[in-house]
């Protein structure tokens, strides 16, 4: 819990405008954004005039990958909405973007603002009236009440699982280090470096491996990979116009592939989604053949859901049977479209072959069903039906902030070690690791690690 | 009959550890002080283990002679053996610890209160507090006499009905044959302190004659000797040694075929207990694989021939200790003087307490020690000490004298007991410091003494020994930082302590950062008056320059801590009228009343969007204050 630090969060709506804002608010605000901005001038963004748009690009510092082309504009303390130093970064809109530039922010050294948590500073900086006070607490109070968290929990659940098991190991770590500091006249084993320096490459191993699944989980970098596929005609152009409406997505083409497969990126409750259109198939009758070349099977390799249509106007075809034989191993939602002419296909057959879940009646012509297949969507991503390579993910920005912290902290610690300082000094990396884990399960550092120690060490008098 | 005996500006109850720091505190302070105890052959006594220190507590009595309290001192005339435990380990947790004669303890402790000025000594048992208006106004004992005080200090440590458990036998007794004190307690429930049961435990003592040390490891005390106050630059004595056995699996078997008969698995007590310090019937239990456990003999005096088990804390029938000490390596012939018992007695519950260790529903009413549910003497001594402190600082109408937990460990130990309470007696761990890098036992003066001598209880001597040590290490640092030695001169030097040689001249400061060099190395260069600092400065500038990126670290850390620290809750402030609070913060702020909203947030149950809304409330209360006015 600081006052003072400094804070990041996109300003913007996130994935639907065209322009996303990411602000930077505190005393190292305008050292951050000269860390990662380089303007087209090459001069500093601190010697750029104050309030004054400035044009360059993002680039990661580690690597120097170029990551958006922006305009930062910074304003000096006390003259800002937080009468703190404040950086703005006006970058592409769409998820992905905003999203990497906050990353390589919070990276820096910000840390993730809480909601609400720049009107509070505005409010304790004296920068607001008092009658926008409360409405500054609701915000704070309401903060975990929002409809979508119920589902994110249950996401964050495995994750909850996976971070409490890594805490456990550094616990066990930590206990063995203060049992040996604090009870040197017992009856225990002494700790050695031998021992840490194992134990803490393992956890760090765990980590590392957790934390890429925020670095390349495909559902937050790249969105969820998802095809659509059907017979001509079946509605998958009107599906994709009508996603695309709802969504005001970005067209892109994919270098390498041919004009035929487009990929969309679209953001459906939150969750970006990258839709590859087999609708540009139309030169062949057999998909399934088509689907067999070039990159189509690459991408339905790849895809982490089908989304496989059928026209209940018509009868179930051979085709039909072979896609579903073919997406059967797959996550699928079947749509069965056109519910606004007669019904003539016969569904018992789908069942057999995929199950009746996830079979869901639109018709786009009326624009009925879609509202379900979004709740369907989202349902399969939160409730993990989808899992992507790694089915534990780190979706959430503020939590792989603090799984890098944890990161560096236990690399602090293994270097400790390896230079063989004493206990005391490791014992202070590890214990950070252990919070900065802790701020992933919510839980802080209490009893747990004296009970820890009573409950596996024979000690005392 | 009642009488009027007396009236003084401070009370005293209890001269265990803690009630002796508070009045001697007190009278050195300049209050008209007096201490009443059940009896005056009891004072300071140890019914324990013959030990002042160990670690974390041995950090304590540092930090309690940094204040000016007596333990320090007190246990420089009477240790007979000194070690310094954790030398293998980093500075913040190396710990003193000091085999004390008990005897001379008490007596030492006894002789420096009877002679001190403005203190009082009564032998009798407080058996009421008069109170009114919320207000404690003086005390009633036994003997009918009315004592008027204006502050009131409650250190009764174990003696609050206390019964003694052994095996199948128990009986109502305060530790080693004392009476108890029956009747306060009763009187405290009908003043609103919510009263809870804790329990604790000794081991027997043994004859040493009956001993077989041939068969045990002897363990000596350190040859040099580092004093307990930082007063005493240097001490020389003769020191006894300690001896360490082990039980067999004949022990095991004992306690095995008669655990029915302890006490404690019979459940005839109600009281809860350390974990730190379980009953050996205990461990055999919970840690079934271990087929020996470890034990250290020790001497409780000079001239006494009673030796102290430790490791043998039991509340077995003492038929069955016999035989279970007698399956002890080097104790098949033991005979046992006193046998170990349990110890079941009434203690507050220490969220009733301020940070100044007075009662929040009864003004001018303090308490300190194993009263308040911990577990040592150091504990004791450092709650004690507080609570004299304060109880002053409250008669004049002063600022509460209030140490933070990056401080003291003395503010480690009562924040935790006011702030989060204890469900066993709590002892003092240095896992619990936050801090730990920083607060060491060597800076204990270099923190405190200051702090202590401008409330008014450190004397100049103390206050001026620090600022020379300060200034000290201050010239010590600069002089590293500005002498160079050349490659020329170092290099050989450097090879023969397998350290990589320099290439450009460097300042010894920088050489000094080799985790392999010293600061003896270092004056090996010739390059600084060896004689020019003592071995404490030397150790100073050692561990600030060699841990400087790690101390760093945590004093960011302690920079942000004290942000919130000094954001001040008023202690009227009702929480529950506070919007958007949740009802469980609401709840807990109001029976914790924390002083700070730093406080607030240790507070399990108030999550740290309620500490948003804390800072939120009080903006919005100092601006509209400000309207007003």
């Amino acid at each position: 819990m600081f006052i003072d630090d400094t804070i990041a969060a996109i300003a913007t709506a996130p994935g639907e405008a065209g322009v996303g804002i990411i602000r930077i608010s505190g005393n190292d605000a305008i050292e951050i954004a000269n860390g990662i901005f380089k303007s087209k001038s090459g001069k500093k963004l601190k010697e750029a005039d104050i309030r004054r748009l400035v044009y360059g690009h993002i680039v990661d510092p580690k690597t120097q990958e170029v990551i958006d082309e922006v305009l930062v504009v910074y304003m000096r303390a006390p003259y800002t909405y937080t009468r703190e130093d404040i950086v703005e970064v006006n970058c592409h809109g769409g998820i992905i973007p905003v999203k990497r530039i906050l990353q390589l922010i919070l990276r820096m050294g910000a840390r993730m603002a809480e909601a609400g948590e720049f009107t509070k500073r505005a409010f304790l900086n004296g920068r607001i009236d008092l009658a926008q006070a409360e409405a500054v607490m609701d915000l704070i109070s309401a903060k975990t009440d929002t409809g979508f968290g119920v589902a994110l929990d249950q996401l964050e659940g495995s994750l909850s699982k996976e971070v409490e098991g890594i805490r456990n190991e550094i616990l066990q770590l930590l206990a063995h280090i203060e049992v040996s500091i604090d009870f040197s006249e017992e009856d225990v084993d002494e700790v050695t470096l031998d021992y840490l320096l194992e134990g803490s490459k393992a956890v760090k191993e765990k980590m590392i491996k957790l934390h890429e699944t925020a670095e390349t989980g495909k559902i937050l970098r790249e969105g969820l990979n998802t095809v659509i596929i059907g017979k001509p005609n079946v509605g998958k152009s009107s599906l994709l116009n009508a996603l695309l409406k709802e969504s005001r997505a970005i067209v892109t083409e994919i270098p390498g592939t041919t004009r035929d497969i487009i990929e969309e990126q679209l953001n459906i409750k939150g969750i970006p989604i990258r839709l590859v259109d087999t609708a540009g198939i139309r030169d062949t009758d057999d998909i399934v053949e088509k689907i067999g070349v070039d990159k189509s099977k690459e991408f339905f390799n790849k895809a982490d859901l089908v989304i496989f249509m059928l026209d209940s106007s018509r009868e179930l075809t051979q085709e039909d049977i072979e896609i579903m034989e073919m997406i059967k191993i797959k996550k699928a939602i079947v749509l069965v479209n056109k519910t606004d002419l007669p019904q003539i296909l016969d569904l018992s057959k789908v069942y057999d072959i995929l199950g009746e879940k996830n079979v869901i009646k639109i018709s786009l012509m009326e624009k009925t069903g879609l509202s379900e297949l979004e709740d369907t969507l989202v349902d399969m991503v939160y409730k993990g039906d989808i899992k992507t390579k790694d089915h534990i993910m780190v979706t959430n920005i503020r939590h792989k902030n603090a799984l890098e912290r944890a990161i560096i902290s236990l690399e602090e610690g293994i270097e400790a070690i390896n230079k063989k300082l004493a206990m005391d000094f490791i014992e202070v990396d590890f214990k950070n690791t252990w919070d900065y884990l802790g701020e992933i399960t919510g839980d802080t550092v209490g009893e747990d690690l004296i009970d820890h120690i009573f409950a596996n060490f024979c000690i005392g008098k | 009959m009642k009488y009027q005996a007396g009236t003084y500006d401070i009370i005293v109850v209890g001269a265990g550890h803690a009630g002796c720091e508070a009045a001697l505190a007190a009278a050195r302070m300049g209050c008209k002080t007096l201490m009443i105890t059940l009896t005056l052959d009891a004072i300071a006594m140890m019914p324990c283990n013959p030990s002042i220190g160990g670690t974390g507590k041995g950090h304590l009595v540092r930090e309690i002679d940094a204040l000016g309290g007596e333990m320090g001192i007190n246990t420089d005339k009477a240790f007979i053996q000194s070690r310094m435990l954790n030398t293998a380990k980093g500075p913040a947790v190396h710990s003193l610890r000091a085999q004390a004669d008990k005897t001379a303890y008490h007596k030492e402790m006894k002789k420096t209160i009877e002679n001190q000025e403005n203190l009082d000594l009564i032998q009798d048992e407080v058996i009421d507090l008069i109170v009114e208006e919320s207000t404690v106004k003086g005390v009633v004992t036994r003997t009918g006499a009315e004592y008027e005080g204006t502050c009131v200090i409650l250190a009764t440590g174990v003696y609050l009905k206390s019964k003694i458990f052994m095996g199948e036998v128990n009986f109502e007794s305060g530790p080693n044959g004392l009476f108890p004190a029956n009747f306060l307690s009763e009187k405290l429930r009908e003043l609103g302190c919510s009263l809870r049961r804790f329990k604790t435990g000794t081991p027997a003592r043994v004859h040493r004659d009956t001993i077989d040390f041939s068969k045990m490891d002897i363990q000596e005390g350190d040859e040099k000797i580092v004093p307990f106050s930082f007063l005493n630059k240097k001490l020389e004595i003769d020191q006894q040694p300690c001896w360490l056995t082990r039980t067999t699996s004949e022990t095991i078997r004992i306690i095995r075929e008669n655990l029915k008969r302890s006490s404690f698995y019979r459940g005839d007590m109600e009281g809860v207990g350390p974990r730190y310090c379980p009953s050996i019937e205990d461990k055999i239990v919970r840690f079934e694989d271990k087929s020996t456990h470890q034990l250290f003999i020790e001497p409780e005096g000079l001239d006494t021939k009673e030796m102290y088990v430790q490791g043998m804390s039991t509340s077995l029938p003492v038929e069955v200790q016999v035989e279970m000490l007698r399956s002890v390596i080097g104790m098949e012939k033991a005979h046992i003087m006193r046998p170990a018992y349990a110890i079941e007695y009434d203690c507050i519950d220490p969220t009733q307490l301020k940070p100044s260790l007075e009662l929040k529903h009864i003004h001018n009413l303090f308490s300190a020690g194993q009263f308040n549910g911990t577990s040592g003497y150091e504990e004791a001594a450092a709650q004690g000490l507080m609570a004299g402190i304060n109880a002053v600082l409250k008669l004049r109408g002063d600022e509460p004298f209030v140490l933070d937990r990056s401080e003291a460990y003395i503010g480690v130990i009562i924040d935790d007991l006011v702030t989060k309470g204890t469900n066993e007696p709590y002892r003092m761990m240095t896992s619990r410091a936050e801090y730990r890098l920083v607060l060491r036992q060597d800076n204990a003066d270099l923190r405190l003494t200051e702090k202590s001598y401008k409330a008014g209880l450190a004397t100049e001597e103390r206050y001026l020994l620090t600022q020379e040590k300060k200034q000290r290490t201050a010239e010590a640092i600069e002089l590293l930082k500005s002498t160079h030695i050349s490659p020329e001169d170092a290099n050989f030097i450097l090879e023969s302590l397998d350290s990589s040689p320099i290439k450009a001249g460097v300042s010894l400061y920088d050489l000094l950062k080799r985790p392999e060099i010293s600061y003896k190395d270092i004056k090996s260069f010739n390059k600084l008056d060896i004689d020019a600092f003592d071995e404490e400065i030397e150790s100073q500038c050692e561990i600030f320059i060699k841990y400087e990126g790690y101390i760093d670290k945590q004093l960011n850390q302690i920079d942000q801590f004290k942000k919130l620290e000094a954001k001040k809750l008023p202690e009227e402030l009702d929480y529950t009228k506070i919007d958007g609070l949740r009802l469980e913060a609401r709840q807990k702020l109001n029976n914790i009343k924390p002083l700070s909203v730093g406080q607030a947030s240790r507070i399990s149950g108030v999550s740290p969007a309620d500490i948003s809304v804390l800072l939120v409330f009080l903006e919005q209360r100092r601006r509209q204050k400000a309207v007003k006015s």
